[in-house]
């Protein structure tokens, strides 16, 4: 009964999804007040809905209801509660709704706090969010129904949830990610709305800065907690594969990247209006993509849920129809622009227009290695791979060369820097990053000219960043008072800048310094990794609620002092006849150490691999950083003060022009 | 110059030159980094380069994994039902390698015909069964029109 109850939940959320993206539209084109106070109860009803229908599947889990196809597929009742709950999103009809309540709880979100926009630009805005939801309530209906029943012959218990998927870091890793992933809709929906009533202004991006900013910042955690998941679950120590999954969420990353840097410039300067409103619509685009490569089939990984080509088909056509209609749409409006202020050649504009070349560049290099096999694969042109070594050697120059513009950047002035005075406002930054640079590479060992380039980089950043931090919160009245006058966006632009030099340095210095071994061990036997010693003390076996296992007790010496004892497992779930690798860490905040069983190879032998990863945190707490200053910078105060007087925000502007204080330009 | 037009030219210069800088990196890149999938009818017929990094796939032979017990040397034999190439492995296998599985092994041919692999990936879940692994046995089943039972193999492993 309750399944039936939650599909028609979804039609009807469906039917509401049409009329928000017709009703409001049509009331703003014709100026009709009345249908555009339908938006925000629309919104609300597509959003009420669509979380009944999900409620109902988190149910049909709960009480084990093998008699719905996509619970006996992804559960059993020997799992425990929270990997129930988890495997509502486990598969791929669950994770579809998953994404589906996100995307209306966006719609949701935009209705709520846009009190004070103008009504036709809200009407327009929720009315393209609508269409998007469309979009995908028809491909769940249609394609990928999870209430689907198997009746009348039910299973007694169900397949069992992938042992892959049984862990922490996937039950929050997918949400955040789609929260990232959906939340560029309402980005492109401000975009569009923006292209349909020609107010491509200050204004307009400063509305949909927040929101890009947002997104960002939960796109950013998603990825971070993919990195940590595989690195510790997939159990050999890796943390980036460029798997073509992987590649999937970094694409929108790079370029919603570029687009909130850009969206800065537009919001302060005016400029790069029509470029912005592109990079909103590639940045969508580059979502809907990263879905259908991860959903369509057309990549193996462990993202890519038993598939079917007609999905695929559907997805491609939803992202055919986005793409070709917001560039028609773009195509025809976007030229109606009108540049008034300018910029010099040296000047904080350029810099950021450079990184945003840079950004775009990656942007593009990554979707080359990513769909070049497909393409060729798809015309039967034969079948190839591209690996790793390619998006190191594309991907590293292009991340040092940001960096070391972000670093300049940030002394450079709005309209106009003096070349002769950035040069000296370097020189003494660079000195210092140059010491320091050399001194971290000497503490880690061998000179290796990309490992020096990286780390250089990364403190580069940090002490370019710092340096502006402390001439901006100079002040008469002490230093402290100085530090309290910054406005949280420029806070946040702080440590976003600081998260990415820590994620540099983690990246630069795990893939250099770091020491991967498999050896072959017997109870008794030790390593060496690095300084460190690992002991392999005994093998047993051991029961868990829903796997037997094999489990090793490691000790780790450290000058034959024990700093630690850990026990990885190799772990055999029955159900689905699957063994997994457990790995233990040893985690701190400037080593890791990591020990993971292989295989038995005699009767007392085993394959062990141990390794030493040096500053791997970093790149998860650098992330981490990264999305906290995306958080604070969308707290700031100006984003919710007067969004509507224009008066004032020309008023504004002017006061900035005259570069007082250039503040946040992120 | 007027420095709108002069502003623009040094837009366009950049984006120009990050465009050439882009191009010459993925296409030197690429060169290096393109790995040819190769079945082992294909490799048995020695049409496959010797010492060049490709990848090839199959199944596991049934009964052809034989493990050196001093060291992480692993040796099997990687088979299409046509046509079966022997490797060699040195390292952890992951965790679902298994005989009658699916892989995919990326390494170099020697002289010998021994296929000696770097990396060997297995399936990831037990529905799951390696595209290119998939089409070679359907081509090696087709081309020899093969008994049932093979096909019903191929069959079954295959989505």
């Amino acid at each position: 009964m309750y399944p039936e109850l939650g599909q028609i939940a979804l039609i009807l959320a469906l039917l509401l999804a049409v009329l928000l993206s017709v009703v409001p539209l049509a009331g703003a084109l014709t100026g009709r007040d009345s249908l555009q106070a339908f938006a925000r109860p629309l919104a609300s009803g597509m959003f009420v809905f669509t979380g009944l229908a999900f409620a109902i599947l988190t149910h049909a889990f709960i009480v084990d209801d093998f008699s719905v196809a996509y619970v006996a597929n992804n559960s059993n009742s020997m799992l425990p509660w929270f990997y129930k709950f988890s495997a509502v999103w486990g598969g791929h009809e669950g994770s579809l709704l998953l994404w589906i309540l996100m995307l209306t709880g966006w719609t949701l979100a935009v209705a709520v706090f846009s009190r004070k926009l103008p009504s036709t630009m809200v009407s327009q805005v929720l009315s393209v969010m609508g269409m998007v939801c469309v979009g995908f309530f028809l491909f769940i209906i249609v394609t990928s129904n999870p209430f689907d029943r198997l009746l009348p012959n039910v299973p007694t218990d169900g397949q069992d949830l992938n042992p892959l998927l049984q862990d922490i870091g996937l039950i929050i890793h997918p949400p955040m990610l789609y929260m990232g992933y959906v939340g560029f809709s309402v980005a492109f929906a401000f975009a569009l709305a923006a292209l349909i009533n020609g107010r491509l202004d200050a204004a307009w991006a400063r509305w949909s800065r927040p929101w890009t900013t947002i997104a960002w910042s939960f796109l950013t955690i998603g990825i971070a907690l993919g990195s940590w998941w595989a690195y510790y679950e997939l159990g050999w120590g890796g943390w980036w594969f460029w798997d073509p999954v992987e590649n999937a969420s970094l694409l929108p990353w790079l370029s919603g990247t570029a687009l909130m840097h850009s969206l800065a410039v537009t919001e302060k300067r005016g400029v790069f209006k029509s470029w912005t409103v592109l990079l909103a619509i590639v940045t969508f685009a580059l979502s809907l993509l990263g879905a259908f490569l991860v959903r369509s089939g057309v990549l193996t990984s462990v993202h890519a849920f038993a598939s079917d080509p007609e999905r695929g088909s559907f997805l491609l056509m939803l992202l055919g129809i986005t793409v070709v209609g917001s560039l028609a749409l773009y195509a025809f409006r976007a030229p109606v622009v009108h540049v008034r202020s300018r910029y010099g050649s040296l000047s904080r504009e350029i810099f950021l227009l450079l990184n945003n070349v840079l950004l775009v560049t990656a942007t593009l290099l990554v979707a080359i290695g990513t769909l070049y096999p497909l393409v060729l694969d798809y015309l039967d042109m034969g079948k190839l791979s591209i690996g790793e070594p390619f998006f190191n050697t594309t991907f590293s120059p292009l991340a040092i060369a940001a960096g070391l513009l972000l670093g300049t950047g940030i002394f450079s002035r709005w309209k106009k820097t003096d070349g002769g005075w950035l040069g000296r406002k370097l020189l003494w930054p660079l000195a210092v990053s140059l010491v320091a640079s050399v001194a971290v590479i000497k503490m880690y060992g061998d000179f290796k000219p990309w490992a020096f380039a990286g780390v250089f980089t990364a403190i580069w950043v940090t002490v370019a960043t710092l340096w502006d931090l402390w001439d901006k919160s100079s002040s008469r009245k002490g230093r402290l008072h100085g530090l309290k006058r910054q406005t949280r966006s420029y806070w946040g632009m702080v440590l976003g800048h600081l998260g990415v030099a820590m994620v540099m340095a983690g990246a630069t210095v795990v893939s250099n310094y770091g020491i991967e071994r498999d050896v072959r061990m017997v109870p008794g036997d030790s390593a060496m990794v690095g300084d460190y010693q690992i002991l392999f003390k005994e093998i047993g076996d051991r029961r868990g609620a829903n796997f037997t296992a094999q489990y090793g007790s490691f000790d780790v010496l450290l000058d034959g002092k024990k700093v630690s004892e850990l026990h990885p497992e190799k772990r055999n779930y029955p159900v689905g006849m699957s063994v997994m690798t457990e790995a233990d860490i040893d985690a701190g905040l400037f080593r890791d150490i990591f020990v993971a069983i292989g295989e038995r190879i005699s009767d007392e032998a085993w394959a062990i691999r141990v390794q030493y990863k040096p500053l791997v945190r970093w790149l998860w707490l650098g992330s981490l950083i990264m999305a906290i200053g995306g958080f604070l910078a969308i707290a700031d105060k100006r984003y919710r003060i007067k969004a509507r007087n224009e008066a004032a925000d020309k008023a504004r502007a002017g006061n900035l022009v005259t570069g007082k204080h250039a503040e946040a330009s992120s | 110059m007027h420095p709108i037009r002069k502003k623009r030219l040094t837009i366009v210069l950049f984006l120009v030159a990050g465009l050439a800088i882009a191009v010459g990196l993925t296409t030197y890149a690429l060169r290096q980094n393109i790995n040819l999938f190769y079945d082992p009818t294909e490799i048995a017929a020695g049409n496959a380069p010797v010492d060049v990094r490709i990848r090839a796939g199959g199944m596991v032979e049934a009964g052809s994994v034989v493990r050196d017990t001093e060291t992480l040397k692993v040796e099997f034999k990687v088979t299409d039902f046509s046509a079966s190439v022997p490797v060699e492995y040195v390292g952890i296998l992951p965790d679902l390698f298994a005989e009658g599985q699916g892989v995919v092994a990326m390494g170099r041919l020697n002289n010998e015909g021994v296929f000696v692999a770097d990396q060997v990936l297995a399936k990831h879940d037990e529905n799951y069964m390696p595209p290119e692994v998939a089409d070679a046995l359907e081509k090696s089943s087709k081309a020899q029109n093969k008994a049932a039972d093979v096909d019903k193999a191929a069959e079954t492993t295959a989505y």
